[in-house]
């Protein structure tokens, strides 16, 4: 039997715990920008001075709404917070090239998305370095219950012990699932029987 | 009185509630000495399981001594009297507990009209879980008010410890009706997926009903060793690919009987078909993770047995029913009608074929329950099951 101090548990609650929240936030963030990047690939290309690079807007999409999706599905979230880190350097990465290419108000939007991702990425690393605090310490030594069978005279004796139960009609196999009941019922009858 | 109260997801607490009292002339109040914190709750808090409400006490899983008897219970049951509770309320009148199929009593369920409308028609009213089974107050508390209490119960004699006799209100039950089902035959394999406590009493009853062997599925090392402590082979979902390994274990053919102790909350990232259905739950568009149940289908013997005790609470998908249907399966599943079997199994621990107090990994107090909630849930410390003295 084990000792009755708790344990620390590696992960917490989530409901309790305000990075859980966040980054359940963050998940749903994830899939709304995902599904507006699917959409809207070509106007948001434009207006990034990205023209032509639709493709890319939606790949970077699809990124967006999966990890969004591991993000709210998982137990432990925070190694899909850290992928969403560097899905936002990819972003600012690609925003850069993009001003360097923008003209006009164009430019205007660049500065606003860099500003935006930079801000996200503050909260990504925020959310992921809480939730990495708040896990516990290494886990403990595995148990082992080997000497645990429940059988209190061992398996060897309990093996079968019960074999004379009558199973109730209604949880029987069907007969013609039963063993070789179709092969005995078809056997030919004994002269003389 | 204490008691450990639902307040949402992975959020249960130790609150002071007031006490229960007698509603109904065939209620009861006892005394709780012990009860224990069920996988199946688990499917509560992680609010899994539809029908909660902030306030419910949690727990089915109890015994205790009689102390207040309602003037219609009074021929069955007496002040002093130590019982078990199963975890199904039964009325012991109506068609279906006449039969023996008490899970499904068609009166004890007080929010029939909530059951009939999620399952088709209702079925028993159950302790501490969801109002969709009659929101009953549950068992993990200092007082315990049992409804229909002259048939909703298992008298127990003295002398015997709680810790041999309190799985009878719902695992050790569980796990027998589990191979109960299955028939099992002298030359059979019987394949057990989950070696949480329901997996581990299935193993036993297994063993007990005479299969000729045993194959149980888990990950988790301490849950692997204890299953070959009770005369089980063991496979590693984590390492083996389980249907290869059950094919090569059986010359090809499969294990003639298979059981889903797992239910609906399968490893979320234990293979690819349950991260889609995390991701589909996370999505509000599937209610429950069935990668055992497809695991099972695919792999048992044509014209063999799934036995299904782990709990489901509502949509499925991507389920093989036409390999089902193909292989001529026999699919046997439903809450358990511990009453049924309660009175065999007792004699069974009278007579020391049996000692289901093997499963128990944690005992503390009530107030150390919440915390236990999450250890259970997370599978740490070797926890596979909490034994609480309130």
């Amino acid at each position: 039997m084990h000792a009755t101090t708790l344990p620390r548990t590696a992960l917490r609650g989530r409901s309790r715990s305000a990075h859980d929240a966040l980054a359940k936030g963050l998940g749903w963030f994830s899939i709304g920008l995902g599904t507006l990047e699917l959409v809207a690939a070509r106007s948001l290309a434009d207006g990034l001075g990205l023209h032509g690079r639709d493709g890319l807007v939606r790949a970077y999409g699809v990124r967006e709404v999966v990890t969004g999706i591991a993000i709210l599905a998982s137990h432990d979230p925070e190694p899909w917070i850290w992928a969403r880190v560097m899905g936002d350097a990819l972003d600012l990465a690609t925003l850069a090239v993009g001003a360097g290419r923008a003209e006009g108000s164009e430019r205007t939007n660049v500065a606003v998305a860099l500003a935006a991702v930079a801000g996200v990425t503050a909260l990504d690393i925020l959310c992921a370095q809480g939730l990495d605090a708040e896990k516990g310490g290494p886990k403990t030594a595995v148990a082992d219950y080997r000497d645990r069978s429940g059988f209190p005279k061992g398996v060897a004796a309990a093996r079968g012990v019960a074999r004379d139960f009558a199973v109730p009609r209604d949880m029987r196999v069907p007969d013609a699932m039963r063993g070789d009941v179709f092969a005995r019922r078809r056997r030919p009858v004994p002269a003389g029987a | 009185m204490k008691a450990l109260v639902w307040h949402g997801t992975a959020d249960i607490r130790c609150d002071s509630v007031p006490d229960p009292r007698i509603e109904d002339p065939r209620d009861a109040i006892i005394k709780v000495t012990s009860c224990a914190i069920c996988g199946s709750d688990l499917h509560l808090y992680d609010h899994f399981m539809p029908g909660m409400e902030s306030g419910d006490i949690m727990g089915h899983e109890t015994m205790g001594e009689v102390v207040d008897v309602g003037a219609g219970a009074k021929s069955a049951l007496k002040v002093g009297d130590r019982v078990v509770i199963p975890f199904t309320i039964i009325c012991g009148e109506c068609d279906q507990c006449r039969r023996g199929n008490f899970s499904v009593c068609e009166r004890s369920n007080r929010n029939k009209a909530l059951g009939d409308k999620a399952f088709g028609h209702t079925t028993a009213g159950l302790f501490g879980y969801t109002h969709l089974t009659g929101g009953y107050a549950g068992g993990q508390a200092e007082y315990l008010r049992v409804p229909f209490a002259d048939a909703t119960h298992i008298k127990v004699p003295k002398g015997i410890p709680d810790e041999k006799l309190l799985f009878l209100s719902d695992i050790f039950p569980t796990g027998w009706q589990a191979a109960v089902q299955c028939d099992i035959q002298p030359d059979d394999t019987v394949a057990i997926w989950g070696c949480g406590p329901v997996g581990q009493m299935a193993i036993r009853s297994a063993v007990l009903l005479g299969a000729k062997r045993v194959i149980a599925i888990d990950r988790l090392p301490e849950r692997l060793s204890m299953a070959r402590a009770g005369g089980a082979e063991t496979l590693n979902f984590a390492e083996d690919n389980i249907v290869e390994r059950l094919n090569d274990m059986t010359d090809g053919k499969g294990p003639e009987k298979c059981i889903d102790a797992v239910g609906l909350e399968a490893h979320a990232t234990g293979s690819i078909d349950s991260m889609y259905d995390r991701a589909k739950q996370a999505m509000m568009m599937e209610t429950d993770r069935p990668h055992v149940l497809r695991e099972m289908i695919y792999v048992c013997r044509p014209a063999g047995v799934l036995s299904v005790p782990g709990v489901y609470g509502g949509l499925v998908d991507k389920v093989p029913f036409g390999a089902m249907m193909n292989k001529g399966l026999t699919l046997r599943t439903g809450q358990t009608h511990v009453n049924r079997w309660t009175d065999d199994l007792l004699k069974r621990i009278e007579e020391g074929q049996i000692d289901p107090s093997f499963v128990i990994t944690h005992k503390v107090g009530l107030d150390q329950g919440p915390e236990m909630y999450k250890t259970f849930r997370d599978k740490q410390d070797g926890c596979i099951k909490v034994f609480i003295s309130p």
